[in-house]
């Protein structure tokens, strides 16, 4: 098992088509784990996001007002285009992730499956 | 200039390090890593009307962003806050900027700086500054 037990990261990539990787930060809490990627100029309609077996793909496109016949002088985002896969855990329950997009903030939560949820044990005295 | 053995022992492995050296250059994303490098992200361009900028601040509430236009000098300055992290709960990648920030952006000469509009959308800050009138081109008539 890897230093961490949640969420491992994939380096395996289609290399069909090149896009940039979005910066991410990944909170785990008792409850299940929330993800923060930036993903700015992308709009709703064009964020995928993908639950497969247990791996989870974050895919944008990225669309901007370009005035017709403008010329780039320099671009640090260089790629219209983000993706960033994850591996999940066993222990998160991938068909309840909820997602919001806000001003370009991805945030996903995926709560932990029953199983995995802490429990406190009673303890009885007879 | 480093030592190699003129025999390597794995020449699979040779191989694998040669090709990885001829893509490095051609690779956006040499590493896992997502991009981390100054923030905002800034996309310059221009026609021959304006000049656009594009900054990209994801996560921000415009109206704390300050665009300033000082002697031909575009400022973009701000400051990102994240959520803390609460107790009991871990985190485990930490790659998206948090702070204060400034960029500057020289800009053309033939700028008018009374013609400055700034939107932010989808976490991406347009600023279009549009070129003087004596330097748009223009169509001359023939009488």
């Amino acid at each position: 098992m890897s230093e961490n037990p949640a969420l491992t990261k994939t380096t395996e990539i289609s290399r069909d088509e090149a896009a940039l990787l979005p910066p991410t930060d990944v909170i785990e809490d008792a409850g299940g784990i929330t993800l923060y990627a930036d993903l700015p100029g992308v709009p709703k309609d064009k964020l995928t996001l993908q639950v497969e077996a247990d791996t989870l793909t974050i895919e944008g496109e990225v669309a901007l007002e370009l005035p017709e016949g403008m010329e780039s002088s320099h671009a640090e985002v260089s790629l219209p285009r983000y993706r960033r896969a994850f591996t999940l855990s066993r222990e998160l329950d991938s068909s309840r992730v909820s997602a919001e997009l806000n001003q370009g903030v991805l945030k996903l939560r995926i709560p932990k499956a029953e199983h995995a949820q802490p429990r406190r044990i009673e303890i009885r005295v007879d | 200039m480093y030592y190699r053995s003129l025999f390597p022992r794995d020449l699979f492995a040779e191989l694998d390090r040669l090709q990885r050296g001829m893509q490095q250059p051609f690779d956006p994303n040499p590493n896992i890593r997502g991009l981390t490098r100054g923030f905002p992200a800034l996309n310059v361009g221009g026609t021959s009307q304006a000049v656009d900028i594009y900054a990209f601040a994801p996560g921000i509430d415009p109206a704390t962003l300050e665009v300033h236009l000082v002697k031909g000098m575009l400022t973009i300055a701000g400051e990102r806050k994240v959520d803390p992290v609460p107790d009991k709960a871990t985190l485990h990648i930490d790659e998206r900027f948090a702070g204060r920030f400034r960029r500057v952006v020289s800009l053309p000469d033939d700028v008018d700086p009374n013609a400055i509009e700034a939107k932010y959308r989808d976490g991406v800050l347009h600023v279009r500054i549009l070129r003087k009138e004596e330097a748009q081109p223009r169509r001359i008539t023939i009488q």
